[in-house]
């Protein structure tokens, strides 16, 4: 036998740590689907797409101030301290990724406002003549828009590399702790973003456009998961242990289920045959796509906090 | 300057759990909440069986990835003897601190700060020992200054097997277990 008991039961903390529910899970899909439609977006703004009105990357930054300050909310809210949040702002923690993020946060609000900008609603112009004026200075020379376009892409990377760092930066939790997760959340929020954009863009050929891109983004993402589990696999007992609760442990029917199979594969294949012709596309595989982004940060927020280091002496 | 460690002999303990009434006592601990804590490890087969009785805590590590993910800079390492504390009024309650400790050491106070172990940080400032120390019937936990030779806990360890508690975790914890 060999056995480990102790005296400690703190809430949260025993059996098992649980001090991240839902809040982290909505908040890191919502930050990596900004991220991934700031990406895009600026990529579209980028290439001069911004010729064509009906280009979704005029409709783009409004959802995607909406869904960030969704994501904050929820940040917020997982808070215990709340009235202290403004703590963050006083000081730059050049060693903690939460830090790193919080100016991220605060950057993303200006460039996403000055994309908003660059096309607004007639009425709105009519009501507020100056704001054409920022819309004409924005649109007035191929350098700006390129410039707006890179700044976007720049900073909605860091975006979703900073949510996955934040969690592989913890290395008392094995099942974070590996390098591979920024490429997998930053990859995951590409796939949910092209899928979004997808489901509101309103011309046929940015349409297939962006399902050809997201096919390419799932078959990545189904790589980069392949190669985390072997990553952890090749490693020490302890992160052999924490990849069990994902291969056949308590989380393995959720994560092959819903992440793997019906947020990846399945509307790979189904999406892959509608590239080609051989069925409609529908909203089906872009729900599908967005629902197993979400249930992925569930799954990766919950199974790494059961991850843990044994502090069995004894060998 | 000092390091502040300890050094607890787990043949003397006998987990009475004295050490863990008096942190609670003297760092008014909320009720439900533990700063420190007793784990009973045994192995072997019946009867050629083994037990250690370990008092354990923060292990004010120095290299204490708590410090490091603060986002708020609540958490760092104190003047006083490298001792790992939170600044209670800086703190935002993110948790990331409790998600980076291996030992699971800390907790989120109920109003809303993360807590755990000082080594009671305003008794050793009076030069007194900390609380769980002050307390023992066994004499088995010793405090001191790792840093200087002459300490009691030096000395323990010079001539005592020990081991720390997760050391592959690469903490680097200042709290010894002998053996």
């Amino acid at each position: 036998m060999h056995e480990l008991v102790n005296t400690r039961h703190n809430l949260q903390i025993d059996p098992h740590l649980h001090i991240w529910g839902w809040e982290i899970g909505v908040y890191l899909f919502l930050g990596g689907l900004v991220a991934g439609m700031m990406i895009i977006s600026g990529f579209f703004i980028f290439t001069g797409r911004t010729k064509n009105t009906k280009c979704s990357c005029f409709l783009i930054p409004i959802i995607a101030l909406i869904a960030i300050s969704l994501g904050m909310l929820s940040l917020f809210l997982d808070l215990e301290h709340k009235l202290y949040v403004w703590r963050m702002y006083l000081t730059f923690q050049w060693t903690s990724p939460m830090s790193w993020g919080a100016w991220i946060l605060l950057l993303v609000y200006p460039v996403l406002i000055v994309n908003v900008l660059l096309k607004l609603p007639e009425e709105l112009y009519g009501n507020f003549p100056h704001l054409r004026k920022i819309s004409e200075y924005l649109n007035s020379s191929h350098s700006i828009l390129q410039t707006i376009g890179m700044i976007s892409m720049i900073i909605g990377a860091s975006l979703g590399m900073y949510t996955g760092v934040l969690l592989s930066a913890l290395g008392a939790r094995p099942l974070w702790n590996s390098s591979m997760l920024w490429i997998l959340f930053l990859t995951s929020g590409l796939s949910s973003a092209a899928a979004f954009i997808h489901l509101v863009a309103r011309e046929e050929e940015e349409r297939r456009m962006l399902a050809k891109a997201d096919n390419s983004f799932l078959i990545f993402e189904f790589v980069v998961i392949m190669l985390l589990l072997v990553g952890f696999l090749t490693s020490d007992q302890v992160h052999i242990e924490a990849v069990k609760l994902l291969l056949s442990g308590e989380y393995s029917a959720i994560f092959w289920v819903f992440v793997v199979s019906l947020g990846i594969v399945i509307p790979l294949i189904i999406q892959l045959m509608a590239v080609n012709n051989k069925i409609r596309h529908t909203v089906i595989a872009p729900i599908m796509v967005m629902l197993g982004g979400l249930i992925l940060r569930f799954v990766i927020v919950s199974a790494g906090q059961a991850s843990h280091w044994s502090g069995q002496v004894f060998r | 300057m000092a390091r502040y460690g300890m050094v607890i002999d787990t043949k003397k303990c006998v987990g009475c759990m004295d050490c863990v009434v008096a942190c609670k006592v003297e760092n008014n601990v909320p009720e439900g909440y533990n700063r420190d804590w007793i784990s009973y490890e045994t192995a072997g087969k019946f009867p050629k069986l083994r037990q250690e009785i370990r008092s354990e805590r923060c292990n004010h590590c120095d290299n204490p990835p708590c410090v490091y993910c603060c986002p708020c800079g609540a958490s760092h390492i104190a003047e006083t003897g490298g001792v790992v504390l939170i600044h209670e009024d800086k703190c935002s309650g993110c948790k990331a601190c409790i998600a980076a400790c291996p030992y699971n050491a800390r907790f989120m106070h109920p109003e809303g700060y993360a807590a755990k172990c000082t080594f009671c940080i305003q008794r050793i400032e009076k030069g007194e020992l900390p609380a769980c120390i002050s307390v023992c019937p066994t004499y088995c936990m010793n405090f001191g200054d790792l840093d200087d030779p002459q300490s009691k806990v030096s000395q323990l360890l010079e001539i005592r097997k020990h081991h720390c508690l997760i050391p592959a975790a690469g903490t680097k914890p200042q709290i010894y277990y002998l053996t």
